[in-house]
């Protein structure tokens, strides 16, 4: 039942992509989702290209997606390692509502590289430096984007 | 009978009966209810009974509890849900959601609601109405789940979003079943926060789902009161209300009884630990933890004769153990000599601190320190071996008494004077293992002689009846014997009672001093 609802979804998305963003399905897996997105201008991931993948669920949309950033990013919301887990408010269990749609949680993506949310933080070092050094944060972000990003 | 071949004063040790061993092992559960009939045993019932209208005697250290069964549960909802139904003259089930949001504290609802009902109503989810609730099959719409369009009944909520019916099926399926959700579900629209009502839900859902949201529900229910607790026991359905104040528990100790006969603290819900408590309690539990290396030899089973070193094995609760080999009589404890355990001078329960001259070092602090705490180690653990023991001993004797009855002829109330003894030593026991953690930490007063004195009298009272406890099979069945059970049995409990009142007194008037902070 789901089907019809995920195709829409995705012709919706990669027919008319917001900007900086890009989807395609992952061997043809309307399950699995490869997200391509830019960093935001403005933001120290500016010219940075971050590869994503959003997995479905099988009981999507009554289960959230899960999203995890392939390319190894500087941000205190997503895990500094290899798996690139984040932590996005509108992926928890008790704000995700089956109403809720893929292009929002990639909207709230982008929003999160503009604006990262120190308090609900997965790196507590990277979100302390966040918090009260912030040229060296952004320097670091910016020379993490340099290594990994490019 | 040839009782002396065995290490201990009667029970064969080959190992029979292994099956009836560890049918529960959880200390506590069933310590209780001595089960005395009111006319043959003056000292009054220990069972904290409440439900008994006439309430005997209240000790100092009893408190005031109600044990809720899950119907009982049902009816102070429903009773709640109806009072504020009829006060604010709203629909029963928004009156859950309101309760709910205010934790079931009517009081403040009915106050706030009074003021200001729609932001009431707004922050409790139940926000303007536009429509009414029935299913509908509307033409041309198309559910925003599923994205399908093929005229299927559809709901809405008094929000108006409305979704398929399939769609809300499968929602609220994965909050009930898979989130364990009830109370908080709200409308499936990305960020409507409208709670989904019992009514509405049982429109959508089948009957097995509902029950269960229901059950969920009244679970919130008992976790969002807070004079309220469900009864620790695998299995218990049943709650219990008991009005003491976290503040409080350094001077009391709030031990309730469920009634599936457990016994548990109210106040942090492990098993019965009075005298001790709770912040005692915890202090100790995590010692004994981070200590656990240096204590683990002490829980073993066997240990060796003082006098010519054959292995002795203990399989009973009783610490009277007499050498097979060389007939030496001695403590389990202390491995001190038993004919001395009797007289007045000797203490097996209290710790001799050693004067200070001898402690001036460092090290030598450090050794006595911990020495002193596996003192109080030592007999902590051993009363709940002993327990352990004692109950595994009562279950192969209940075996062989129901043997010996069909034998004999004998009744099955006849025997019950062992049941009674028998868990007369699990709640003693229990009661005097907590006695050495709460003695480990007390200041060395004439409060804490007084309290060691009716510490020993409890163990010896507790050895005494542990021991003939141990007697072979046809020697329980003799009338004297009996008798002399019984007799100890309600002195054990009269025992007990005593130290607790005192400790519980003691604690209540802040006039305990301590050693050893916690
Ligand atoms: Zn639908
Ligand atoms: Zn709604
Ligand atoms: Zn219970
Ligand atoms: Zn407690
Ligand atoms: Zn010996
Ligand atoms: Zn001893």
């Amino acid at each position: 039942m789901a089907a019809k609802r995920i195709t829409r979804e995705y012709a919706e998305i990669s027919e008319s992509p917001p900007s900086g963003i890009n989807v395609s399905l992952d061997n043809d897996n309307v399950h699995k989702w490869n997200v391509v997105m830019a960093g935001p201008e403005g933001s120290p991931y500016a010219g940075g290209t971050f590869h994503l993948s959003l997995t479905l669920p099988p009981e999507y949309p009554f289960k959230a997606p899960v999203l995890s950033f392939k390319t190894r990013i500087y941000h205190p919301n997503v895990t500094n390692d290899e798996k690139g887990s984040m932590c996005i408010g509108i992926l928890k269990s008790e704000s995700w509502k089956p109403s809720s749609k893929i292009l929002a949680v990639l909207l709230a993506v982008q929003d999160l590289l503009r604006e990262p949310v120190p308090d609900d933080a997965l790196e507590a070092q990277i979100a302390d430096k966040f918090k009260n050094d912030r040229p060296g944060f952004e320097r670091d972000a910016k020379d993490a984007v340099k290594r990994w990003a490019k | 009978m040839d009782s002396d071949d065995e290490y201990m004063s009667g029970l064969s040790s080959e190992g029979e009966d292994n099956i009836l061993q560890d049918e529960s092992d959880e200390e506590g559960s069933d310590g209780d209810d001595f089960g005395f009939e009111d006319d043959e045993e003056p000292e009054p019932d220990l069972g904290y009974s409440q439900k008994d209208s006439v309430k005997k005697e209240k000790k100092s250290f009893d408190i005031n509890f109600k044990v809720y069964h899950p119907a009982d549960i049902q009816t102070q909802q429903d009773e709640l849900i109806n009072e504020v139904n009829m006060i604010l003259d709203i629909r029963k089930e928004d009156a859950a959601i309101l309760l709910r949001h205010f934790r079931w504290n009517k009081e403040r609802l009915i106050e706030d609601y009074m003021d200001r009902p729609n932001k009431v109503l707004e922050s409790a989810g139940l926000g303007p109405s536009t429509s009414g609730l029935q299913l509908e099959s509307i033409m041309g719409f198309t559910c925003d789940i599923c994205y399908e369009d093929d005229g299927t009944q559809t709901f809405a909520m008094k929000c108006g979003h409305r979704y398929c019916v399939d769609c809300y099926k499968q929602y609220l399926g994965q909050k009930i079943i898979e989130e364990g959700e009830a109370a908080r579900i709200q409308c499936p629209n990305d960020g409507c926060k409208r709670i989904m009502d019992s009514k509405s839900l049982d429109l959508l859902v089948t009957a097995d789902l509902q029950q269960r949201y229901h059950e969920i529900l009244t679970r919130t229910f008992v976790e969002d009161k807070d004079h309220l607790k469900w009864c620790p026991a695998p299995d218990c359905q049943n709650a219990i209300e008991c009005g003491i104040k976290k503040k409080d528990l350094d001077k009391v100790v709030p031990t309730v009884a469920c009634d599936c006969k457990h016994r548990f603290c109210f106040g942090c819900g492990i098993p019965d630990h009075q005298p001790a408590p709770c912040d005692l309690v915890k202090k100790w539990l995590k010692k004994c933890a981070d200590d656990s290396e240096t204590a683990n030899w002490i829980s073993a089973n066997t240990k060796e004769c003082p006098k010519c070193g054959s292995t002795i094995e203990k399989n009973g609760g009783c610490n009277h153990m007499t050498c097979r080999k060389c007939k030496n009589e001695f403590c389990w404890m202390c491995m001190g000599i038993w004919s001395e355990h009797g007289t007045s001078w000797y203490n097996c329960n209290r710790f001799e601190e050693k004067s200070g001259s001898e402690a001036r070092d460092a090290q030598a602090k450090s050794r006595i320190s911990l020495e002193r705490y596996l003192h109080y180690y030592n007999r902590y653990a051993n009363h709940e071996l002993s327990a352990k023991l004692d109950k595994d001993l009562y279950q192969k004797t209940e075996k062989k008494m129901i043997q010996l009855q069909t034998a004999s002829g004998m009744s099955w109330i006849e025997v019950q004077y062992l049941n009674t003894a028998s868990q007369a030593l699990q709640t003693c026991r229990q009661t005097l293992k907590w006695t050495y953690a709460f003695a480990f930490y007390l200041a060395r007063n004439n409060l804490t002689i007084m309290f060691e004195d009716n510490q020993k009298d409890l163990e010896m009272a507790v050895e005494a009846l542990s021991e003939m406890f141990e007697k072979p099979v046809t020697e329980l069945a003799d009338a004297k014997l009996k008798v002399d059970i019984m007799d100890k049995t309600s002195y054990c409990n009269k025992r007990r009672v005593i130290l607790l009142a005192d400790t519980a007194d003691n604690l209540a008037n802040g006039v305990w001093s301590w050693g050893i902070s916690f």
